[in-house]
């Protein structure tokens, strides 16, 4: 890849510490994800995928190890995360959901009103604007995760896990959605899945995990062009054998956490 | 779209709305119920008083109350004494229940001053605030604002608590998203920790304004010299059972209106829920 590095990730570990017994959460992380970039995470549950998002998103902190996201602008958030399926809040109305971040940097109110009505256009919700979320599916409460995440215009995205929770159908529109907004603003991003299917329509690059302590053991390349359609995933033949090759080393991964 | 049944035949379409229009009847038929039973309780009074079933004396007939009540509040005095109920019970709520809101927040939000000021609160709680009226009376003197303190005193405690855990039920993923959409303490005091405990907030509100009433009565009874609690006392010691009635009546109504307020509110503050 010829792009610049945009995040660098450097030796992170992190250990919880309960009462005697410490669980090595992630271990020895080291990553670097280059400007424009779309790389997926897959691992079983519980290899630390989303400890690593989380410290990505100053959620939490790294037991050692670093990270930094390059940033020439001050104007710009460093981050800005799509949560599971909660993250939505829902005493504030879709537009407020989707005005979140702009709204706590204290932005003009024009700038707010613009960027929140062109995002909430883009995913289709500008006629449920001013309804609450209680009245939304799981689908369009997602819609406004990214839509918030997009809208706050940061200088990488951090996904996590957002598609877990909907239907397959629904979630397949969704993802091709996410693509067609990301081909447009060609942000950084680090989306974390369990779905290999997932990871293969969306990714340039998968990072393959293994479970306790999290580890990166695999890099695979996911040179399929874009505009990427899931037809074109199923159809295609090399994909076809990296689902297998994914999808064993997950099994083999599995196997061992129940050991 | 039509179905042959029996030889008749049946549109699925009307077979619903049929169906529909029968839950309409039997919902209505519900809120005719809740209008009814006070009504029902009412008039089984009356036909019991004037038939000798209940004692006269004791227990005189609703339409009696009725009038005594017209001829209270014709003479002005029920009037005094319902002004001076209501001037205590709202400031009584309104001075329990904004600390209980304020030290609530920064107990469900601190942790080091929820340690704190947890043991008090649940040292506290168990002595009725009516078992102190002797003690505030000495602090506050035998005016309105001792009762006021009563009243504050009882209503603080169910609003603390209820405020304490609504901020504490916040969902963890909200105080991430705060956090990492990065708001400031102002904005996550504002936006995320006040709407979020809201509704149980509300919860302890309704609460604290049943007890105020409790409290009042009572301490109105004890230590007054007006007052819808001091009218249901005096009328019982002179024997005057109908001007008590009219006092009992009185609190059961305002309770009633108070409820019915608090709910209408709820509704207007959390149209999220």
């Amino acid at each position: 890849m010829d792009q610049p590095v945009k995040i660098s990730i450097d030796n992170l570990t992190k250990v919880f510490y309960k009462k005697n017994n410490s669980v090595t959460a992630i271990q020895n992380i080291t990553l670097n994800v280059a400007e424009g970039e779309f790389v997926c995470i897959v691992g079983p549950s519980g290899c630390g995928k989303t400890t690593l998002l989380r410290i990505l998103a100053d959620l939490e902190q790294p037991s050692s190890g670093t990270f930094s996201i390059e940033s020439d602008t001050d104007f710009r958030p460093l981050q800005s995360m799509v949560f599971q399926e909660k993250g939505v809040i829902p005493w504030l109305t879709v537009e407020e959901n989707v005005a979140f971040g702009l709204k706590m940097r204290h932005l003009p109110k024009e700038f707010v009103r613009k960027q929140t009505n062109y995002y909430l256009k883009k995913v289709g919700l500008t006629k449920f604007s001013k309804l609450y979320p209680k009245e939304l599916s799981g689908g369009m409460k997602q819609r406004i995760s990214i839509a918030r995440a997009f809208a706050n215009d940061p200088e990488i995205l951090l996904m996590d896990e957002p598609f877990a929770a909907l239907d397959e159908q629904n979630k397949f529109i969704l993802q091709e959605e996410l693509l067609s907004i990301w081909s447009e603003t060609k942000k950084t991003v680090i989306f974390i899945t369990h779905s290999i299917d997932e990871a293969l329509l969306l990714s340039d690059r998968i990072v393959l995990m293994s479970a306790q302590p999290g580890k990166i053991v695999e890099e695979i390349k996911v040179p399929l062009p874009r505009p990427r359609t899931i037809e074109q995933v199923r159809a295609n033949l090399e994909m076809a054998e990296q689902f297998i090759t994914i999808w064993n080393h997950l099994q083999q991964e599995v196997q061992k956490s129940r050991k | 779209m039509q179905e042959e049944k029996e030889g008749k035949l049946y549109n699925p379409y009307e077979t619903e709305q049929q169906e529909w229009k029968k839950q309409q009847v039997k919902e209505r038929g519900k809120q005719l119920l809740t209008i009814v039973s006070p009504i029902f309780i009412l008039l089984l009074w009356e036909i019991c008083s004037r038939t000798g079933v209940l004692d006269i004396r004791f227990f005189p007939p609703p339409s009696a109350i009725v009038s005594t009540f017209f001829e209270l509040m014709t003479s002005g005095l029920l009037w005094t004494h319902i002004s001076v109920s209501l001037y205590r019970i709202a400031a009584g709520f309104l001075l329990g229940v904004i600390p209980g809101i304020l030290i609530g927040l920064l107990m469900g939000l601190y942790a080091p001053i929820r340690h704190f000021i947890s043991p008090i609160i649940m040292a506290f709680m168990p002595i009725p605030t009516l078992a102190l009226l002797p003690i505030i009376i000495i602090l506050f003197g035998i005016g309105d604002f001792s009762k006021v303190v009563t009243i504050a005193g009882s209503v603080f405690f169910p609003v603390v608590i209820n405020t304490v855990a609504g901020v504490l039920n916040i969902e963890k993923v909200h105080l991430d998203v705060a956090k990492n959409y990065g708001a400031s303490p102002t904005d996550f005091f504002l936006r995320i920790a006040f709407p979020g405990a809201l509704p149980v907030m509300l919860e302890g509100i309704q609460m604290g304004q049943a007890i105020a009433l409790l409290t009042i009565v009572a301490a109105e009874m004890m230590g007054a010299t007006s007052g819808i609690g001091y009218l249901i006392w005096t009328s019982y010691k002179a024997f005057m059972l109908k001007e008590m009635f009219v006092g009992l009546i009185l609190i059961s109504f305002f309770g009633f209106l108070f409820s019915l307020f608090l709910r209408g509110l709820q509704r207007k503050i959390v149209p999220w829920r």
